[in-house]
């Protein structure tokens, strides 16, 4: 499915300064997104996040960054100033998190929601806006729309919580959607729901995908292509059909300590880190 | 009668919320049954209402041949501990660990402490250094370790685990598994684990229930859950889930709310 590329990324460094000393949080990732689904891939604190964040200006201010190329088309992300940044953020490229409870106003009804953010980008009037803002909802797989159109956040599941986000986010019609970790919270079949939603928009809308996860296992069964972070660093890139021949111990030891429904009580194989994975 | 746990028809309620229906359970000594079903189902209630933490409830709930009734007693806690999913909300942030650990012993009398203490951490495969430390000094992985090192340090015979590694990483979540496998042979103990991860009951217990909306939709052994052998359409759905994205079974999918 990768063509094109959107975006480049080459040698994306990201320290953060602390009482403590420096963070060296990303270490030298480079990568190439087409109209693809992407997975970003490690524990926690290897760095998935705070790369998907630096590609929509999101670096928190004790955070420097360093690349030697970030270009989504013509633009180079390196040195936006926040007003370009705000032409990029949001509309061109979009973000979905974990939880969609803080990034939903509490005391809104989710359609009075969708309508503002709908009619920042478009001007419509209000019986339009209401008509876009259902129809967005039935574009998610919602099926009662009018209930959760006129429902508070607190009112509805997560996994209906998710499905409105992505429904936001897809207003201005972005070209790179990045998902951080978007079904963590939601039960198995409920996040394999939402996953299939984000797999039709790269499918009919051509967008391409950011999808970063703790679990390489689902990552693989869903996206195109993975990269396997550790430490801040890219330690393997695989196509995710290929997954069974991943050749770095860590993406290797990664899969081995997963649980297996074989009916075996013995022993897990437990993941041995060498110190040499962490070195760039 | 040799169960070690012996539930049979437990319903339970909060306020005009029916949320456990007609629930059987029976454990072996030794045994280790799982509980698996989606958020909200009710698979937490089950092990807070053996633990003494819901008041609302009907039924008949045996431990080791003993009836609860009432309030649970101190006898009760030497006998069955709970573990918690989040190792950081059920640590007091501003006790050391030798203090958290030391507590529960102090409050049953037990005396011997220090040795206690040493002890329990050993088992959990933590050294002596971790003891005046504070939990948000320990990793995930650590600071359940020391929830499991609470529980034991009272030398129960039975361990009720609420999702013990639902929030660690996966190579964090392999050793705590191992260490749960291996204390279970070593002190004779018998668990109730409830998961929402169908991998994790078929690795750690014998015998497993799928819970739907407060009732238990099917019982399987581990072996039958690893050869997919599931009647109810509900487990069938969550077995097929269980093996990743596929976009046909997702449109397979039905809702059970
Ligand atoms: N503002 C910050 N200041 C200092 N360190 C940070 C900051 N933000 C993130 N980090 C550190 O950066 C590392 C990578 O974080 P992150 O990208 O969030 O990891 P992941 O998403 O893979 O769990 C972690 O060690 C984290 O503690
Ligand atoms: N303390 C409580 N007060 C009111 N309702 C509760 C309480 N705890 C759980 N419930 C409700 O009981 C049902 C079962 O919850 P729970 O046992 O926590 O499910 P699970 O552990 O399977 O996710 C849910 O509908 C939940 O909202
Ligand atoms: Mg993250
Ligand atoms: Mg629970």
């Amino acid at each position: 499915m990768s063509n094109e590329p959107l975006l480049s990324v080459k040698n994306l460094a990201i320290t953060f300064s602390t009482p403590k000393g420096p963070v060296n949080a990303v270490r030298g990732v480079s990568f190439d997104l087409g109209r693809e689904r992407l997975g970003i891939v490690g524990e926690s604190g290897s760095g998935k996040s705070q790369t998907g964040r630096a590609i929509l200006g999101l670096t928190a201010p004790n955070g420097k960054i360093t690349a030697d190329q970030m270009q989504f088309h013509d633009l180079d992300l390196r040195n936006l100033t926040p007003r370009a940044w705000r032409k990029v953020r949001g509309a061109r490229i979009s973000m979905i998190m974990q939880d969609p409870k803080y990034s939903l106003n509490p005391v809104m009804t989710i359609g009075d929601q969708i309508i503002e953010a709908y009619r920042e980008h478009h001007k419509v009037n209000a019986k339009e806006a209401k008509r876009r803002a259902i129809e967005m909802l039935e574009s998610v797989k919602i099926r009662d729309p009018e209930r959760v159109f006129n429902a508070y956040p607190h009112e509805v599941s997560g996994g209906m919580g998710q499905r409105v986000m992505i429904a936001m986010m897809l207003i201005p019609d972005p070209e790179i959607l990045i998902a951080d970790e978007p079904t963590s919270a939601l039960d198995v079949t409920v996040q394999l729901q939402v996953m299939a939603i984000l797999d039709d928009l790269v499918r009919e809308r051509g967008m391409a995908l950011v999808f970063i996860s703790h679990d390489l296992q689902l990552v693989s069964s869903f996206c195109d292509r993975v990269l396997v972070m550790y430490q801040g660093l890219v330690v393997e890139e695989i196509r995710a059909s290929e997954l069974d021949q991943a050749k770095h111990p860590y993406t290797k030891g990664l899969l081995n300590c997963l649980p297996k429904m074989d009916g075996n009580h013995a022993e897990l194989p437990v993941l041995t880190r060498e110190a040499s994975w962490a070195e760039a | 009668m040799n169960a070690m746990i012996d539930i049979s028809k437990l319903n339970a309620w909060f306020d005009d919320n029916h949320v456990l229906k007609d629930v059987d359970i029976s454990v072996p000594a030794n045994g280790s049954f799982g509980l698996v079903g989606e958020s909200g189902s009710g698979k937490s209630t089950v092990l807070r209402t053996v633990t003494g933490l819901v008041d609302d409830w009907e039924g008949n709930i045996l431990v080791n041949n003993k009836e609860l009734t009432g309030t649970r007693d101190k006898a009760f806690y030497r006998l069955a501990q709970m573990v918690f999913q989040d190792p950081f909300g059920s640590l007091h942030p501003r006790h050391t660990i030798d203090r958290i650990l030391t507590e529960p012993v102090n409050i049953h009398g037990l005396g011997n402490s220090d040795a206690r203490v040493v002890e329990a951490l050993n088992q959990v495969g933590l050294d002596n250094s971790f003891r005046f430390r504070y939990p948000h000094q320990l990793s995930g992985g650590q600071r359940q370790r020391v929830a499991i090192a609470r529980a034991l340090i009272l030398e129960p015979k039975i361990l009720l685990l609420d999702e013990p590694t639902s929030a660690l990483d996966v190579s964090i979540q392999a050793e705590v598994l191992n260490l749960l496998t291996r204390l279970r042979h070593d002190l004779g103990l018998t668990y109730i684990m409830v998961s929402h991860d169908l991998a994790v009951v078929a690795h750690m217990c014998d015998d497993i229930a799928i819970m739907n909306h407060g009732r238990i939709v099917e019982r399987a052994t581990a072996t039958q859950l690893a050869e997919g052998k599931l009647d109810h359409p509900y487990s069938q759905q969550l077995y097929k889930a269980a093996a990743g994205y596929d976009r046909a079974v997702v449109d397979s999918f039905v809702d059970w709310d």
